[in-house]
C-alpha cells in the first residue's frame, strides 16, 4: 500500500498545472466572464489535444490508456483554474460521441437531475439524449455555465458514479484553490498594523477550510483507486462541501472585497454550487451511504 | 496511489486474524471502569499476549526491542485489532504511544535498554505530567522546578490532568531547569518514578463520574540526572517529537471502531422505526461517509510517513485530529438521536462515550491550539494575536 501519488502521477498533474496556467490563466478566465463565451472551441481542441477527453480510453482506440486515478488529478486542476464548460461530460463521451475525445465536439449531459441542461447552447450532442434538445435559456447564477429549460428528459444514469467522482475531482480542485486565494490574501491585507492572516479568527477560518480540503482529497483519490460506489459518493458529498464552503470561508476572509465582482471568489462559489446538483446531490449520497451503512450492519 | 496490500501485507493480516480469533475468547473479562487496580491488571495482561505472540512493538525498531515493522504493517494491526473488537490499549497508552517512541528516539542505549522492554513486556505503566494548573495549552510556560542537587534532579511543582497517574510506574515529566532562559528554552524531559518519596497523586473526579486523570503534587522529589532524555534545557524539541507520535498515531484503531459503532446505530434504528426518519438517516449516511475518509486519511497519513525519513509522524496529525475529534462528537451526539430518551440511562455505555468524547477536541491539544498549528506551520500564516 503506497497511497501518494506516483512520480509519473505528480508529473502528470504538474504538466497540467502549467499548461493551464498558460492557456487559461486569471486573465483568459476574466476575459471569458466578461465576453460571456463559456466554450472556447479553440481551448476545447488544444484540452483534447493534451488528453483532457482521451486520458481513459485504451491506446488501441486513440486515448492515452489512463485510468480514474490520473483523471482525477487532472480534474482537480481544472476545477482549481476554474475552466469553464462540459468537460465532464465530454471527457465521458469519449469513444461513444465521435469528436469528443480530440475535444472537436463538445458535450454536455442531462446531469442536473431536472429539465435543467448546462451549456446546451455549446453542445453537439448531450448525454442521455438523442441529438441535441431544443431549450429555453435561463438566467443561471454562474456566469461561465449558461443553463437552458428543455422540455425533454434524458436519462445518464449509466454514467452516474463516474460522473460525480470527476465532478468531485473539480470541487476539489476549486476547494484548494480558495484555501490559496484566503492565505494569500490574508498574508497581503492589513488592518490594526499587522496582516489580518495573524488575526486567530481569520487563521481558524483558513486552517477548517484546509482540513475538510484535505479530507475531501482523501476521499476523492480513495473513490478512484477503488471505484467503489459508497467510496464515490461520500467523495462527491465532502468535495462539494469543501468547494462551497471553502470558497464561502474565502469570501469572508476577504471582507469587502469578497462581496465584488472583481474577486475571483465569486467565480468559485458559483460554479461550486452548480457541480453541487451535477450527477449526484448530498441528499441523494447521504441516502446511498445510509443504505450501504444499513447494508454492512447486517 | 495504490490502496492494495503486498502478499507479505496480507500473510501478516491472516496470520494476526488467526491469532486474534484463538486468543480473545481465552480473555478473562473486561474490569469495570472504576475498578483501577482491575484495569492496570487487564490492560498489562493483554499487552504480555502481545508480547510474547511477537506483536508487542511492532513499529519501533529493533534495537529498541520491537520488531522494525513498516508503518503499513502496523497500520493493519490496528485495523485487524479493533476489527476483532480486541483490548484497547488503555493504560499502555502512554508507555506504547509516546514516552515509549520518545525514547527510542531520543533516550541513550541504557535508557533504552532499561525502560523500553518492560513497556513492551506489559511490566511497567507510564503516564504524562505535562500539563500544569497555570500551563496547559500554553505549555511552554511551565513552572515545575528541577534543581541540581550533585547528581540529582530536586523537583518541586504540581502537574494536573495526568491521565493513568494513579497506577502509572513512570511518569514522562516536563519541568524547568533553566529559569532564566526563554520560556521555550529552559525545559528538560525526564523520566520520573511515581513511588519516589514527596510524589503526592489526588485523584481528580471526571464529568463521567470516574477518575481517569489526577492532580499531581511534586514536593523536594529527587531524580537522577542520568534519567533525562535529550539535553539539558532541549526538552521542548523533545517534547514536539512527543507530541507528534500523540497526535500522529494514537487514534488509527479507534476510526475502525466508530465505522463497527455507526454499524450498531443503524441496526438500532431500523428495529425501532427512527430509521424511516429521514433527517437521522442522511446524518448517518453523512457520518458512515465521513468516518470511510478519515481511515483513507489515515492510510494517506502512513503512506507518507513511510516515504519519510525517521518516522516520525508529520504536522498531518493535526489535520486528522481536527476532523476526527469533531466528528467523533457528531457521531455520540447523533447516537443520542437514535436512543431518545434512553441516551439519559448512564447504565448504556454509549452515554459514557458520549461524554468521553467532549474531551477529544481537548485532550492532546485544544482544536484552537491545533488550528493554530495548521494556520502557522501548514498554510504559512503568520504568528500573532
Ligand atoms: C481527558 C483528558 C486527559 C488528559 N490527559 C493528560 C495527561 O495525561 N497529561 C497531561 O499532561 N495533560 C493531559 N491533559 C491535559 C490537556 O493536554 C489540556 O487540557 C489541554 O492542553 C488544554 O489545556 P487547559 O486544560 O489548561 O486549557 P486552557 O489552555 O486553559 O484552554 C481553555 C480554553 O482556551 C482556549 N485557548 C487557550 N489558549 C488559546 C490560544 N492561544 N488561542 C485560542 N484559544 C486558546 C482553549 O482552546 C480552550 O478552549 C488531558 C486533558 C483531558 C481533557
Amino acid at each position: 500500500m503506497d497511497f501518494q501519488p506516483t512520480e509519473d502521477q505528480r508529473d502528470l498533474r504538474a504538466g497540467v498545472r502549467d499548461l493551464l496556467a498558460g492557456r487559461y490563466g486569471r486573465d483568459a478566465l476574466r476575459a471569458s466572464v466578461d465576453s460571456g463565451v463559456s466554450v472556447d472551441r479553440a481551448l476545447w481542441r488544444e484540452l483534447g489535444e493534451a488528453g483532457f477527453f482521451a486520458l481513459r480510453l485504451p491506446e488501441s482506440e486513440g486515448g492515452v490508456g489512463l485510468g480514474l486515478p490520473e483523471a482525477v488529478l487532472v480534474f482537480e486542476e481544472a476545477g482549481r483554474a476554474l475552466v469553464p464548460g462540459p468537460l465532464v461530460a465530454t471527457h465521458l463521451a469519449a469513444g461513444v460521441v465521435p469528436g469528443a475525445a480530440a475535444g472537436t465536439a463538445v458535450v454536455s449531459a442531462f446531469d442536473l437531475g431536472g429539465p435543467l441542461v448546462a451549456h446546451l447552447g455549446d453542445a453537439d450532442a448531450v448525454l442521455g439524449a438523442s441529438g441535441v434538445p431544443a431549450g429555453e435559456p435561463v438566467r443561471s447564477v454562474d456566469p461561465l455555465t449558461p443553463l437552458h429549460r428543455v422540455a425533454v428528459a434524458g436519462d445518464c444514469s449509466a454514467h452516474r458514479e463516474e460522473g460525480a467522482l470527476l465532478t468531485a475531482a473539480l470541487q476539489l480542485g476549486s476547494a484548494l484553490r480558495t484555501v490559496e486565494l484566503a492565505v494569500r490574501y490574508a498574508g497581503e491585507r492589513e488592518q490594526f498594523g499587522q496582516p489580518i492572516g495573524a488575526f486567530q479568527a481569520v487563521k481558524h477560518l483558513c486552517a477548517r477550510m484546509l482540513v475538510r480540503a484535505e479530507v475531501a482529497r482523501t476521499a476523492v483519490y480513495a473513490a478512484a483507486v477503488t471505484g467503489d460506489a459508497g467510496e464515490v459518493a461520500a467523495a462527491k458529498l465532502l468535495a462539494d462541501e469543501a468547494a462551497v464552503r471553502g470558497a464561502r470561508d474565502c469570501l469572508q476572509v476577504h471582507g469587502g472585497m469578497g462581496f465584488t465582482w472583481e474577486a475571483d471568489v465569486h467565480l468559485h462559489l458559483k460554479r461550486a454550487w452548480v457541480r453541487s446538483e451535477q450527477w449526484r446531490t448530498a441528499a441523494q449520497a447521504e441516502e446511498l451511504l445510509a443504505q450501504e451503512l444499513l447494508g454492512s450492519a447486517g | 496511489m495504490d490502496l492494495t496490500y503486498t502478499e507479505e501485507e496480507q500473510d501478516f493480516r491472516a496470520r494476526l486474524r488467526a491469532w486474534l480469533a484463538k486468543v480473545l475468547p481465552e480473555l478473562p473479562a473486561a474490569p469495570s471502569p472504576d475498578d483501577w487496580p482491575g484495569r492496570r491488571a487487564y490492560d498489562l495482561g493483554w499487552q504480555r499476549r502481545l508480547y510474547e505472540a511477537g506483536y508487542a512493538g511492532l513499529h519501533w525498531p529493533v534495537d529498541a526491542g520491537g520488531r522494525g515493522a513498516t508503518p503499513t504493517q502496523h497500520l493493519i494491526f490496528l485495523e485487524e485489532t479493533e476489527r476483532a473488537g480486541a483490548p484497547y490499549v488503555g493504560a499502555n497508552f502512554v508507555g506504547l504511544l509516546h514516552a515509549g517512541p520518545t525514547i527510542a528516539a531520543e533516550g541513550t542505549a541504557a535508557q533504552r535498554a532499561r525502560w523500553l522492554p518492560p513497556v513492551l513486556r506489559g511490566d511497567e505503566v507510564w503516564c504524562q505530567g505535562f500539563s500544569e494548573p497555570d500551563a496547559g495549552s500554553d505549555l511552554a510556560s511551565l513552572r515545575t522546578r528541577a534543581v541540581r542537587d550533585g547528581d540529582d534532579y530536586v523537583i518541586t511543582g504540581s502537574k494536573i490532568w495526568t491521565s493513568h497517574a494513579e497506577v502509572a510506574d513512570w511518569c514522562e515529566l516536563l519541568v524547568r531547569t533553566d529559569p532564566a532562559a526563554p520560556k521555550h528554552r529552559g525545559i528538560s524531559w525526564l523520566a520520573m518514578p511515581m513511588d519516589a518519596p514527596g510524589v503526592t497523586v489526588r485523584p481528580l473526579r471526571t464529568l463521567a463520574g470516574s477518575t481517569e486523570f489526577a492532580e499531581m503534587f511534586l514536593d523536594e522529589v529527587r531524580v537522577p540526572v542520568t534519567d533525562r532524555v535529550g539535553a539539558e534545557n532541549d526538552g521542548w524539541r523533545v517534547t514536539m517529537v512527543t507530541l507528534s507520535f500523540e497526535r500522529g498515531t494514537a487514534f488509527v484503531g479507534e476510526v475502525v471502531a466508530c465505522r463497527r459503532t455507526l454499524g450498531e446505530l443503524a441496526r438500532r434504528a431500523k428495529a425501532d422505526g427512527r430509521w424511516d426518519d429521514p433527517v437521522l438517516r442522511r446524518r448517518l449516511g453523512r457520518l458512515y461517509g465521513e468516518f470511510g475518509a478519515l481511515w483513507r486519511l489515515t492510510q494517506w497519513n502512513v503512506s507518507e510517513a513511510e516515504r519519510s525519513a525517521g518516522g516520525v509522524p508529520g504536522i498531518g496529525g493535526s489535520v486528522f485530529k481536527l476532523a476526527y475529534s469533531h466528528a467523533r462528537q457528531e457521531l455520540y451526539d447523533t447516537a443520542a438521536e437514535v436512543l431518545g430518551a434512553e441516551s439519559l440511562d448512564l447504565e448504556q455505555g454509549w452515554v459514557l462515550d458520549r461524554l468521553s468524547s467532549l474531551s477529544y477536541t481537548i485532550a492532546a491539544g485544544t482544536s484552537q491550539i491545533q488550528r493554530n498549528i495548521v494556520a502557522e506551520r501548514i498554510l504559512g500564516l503568520p504568528k500573532g494575536r
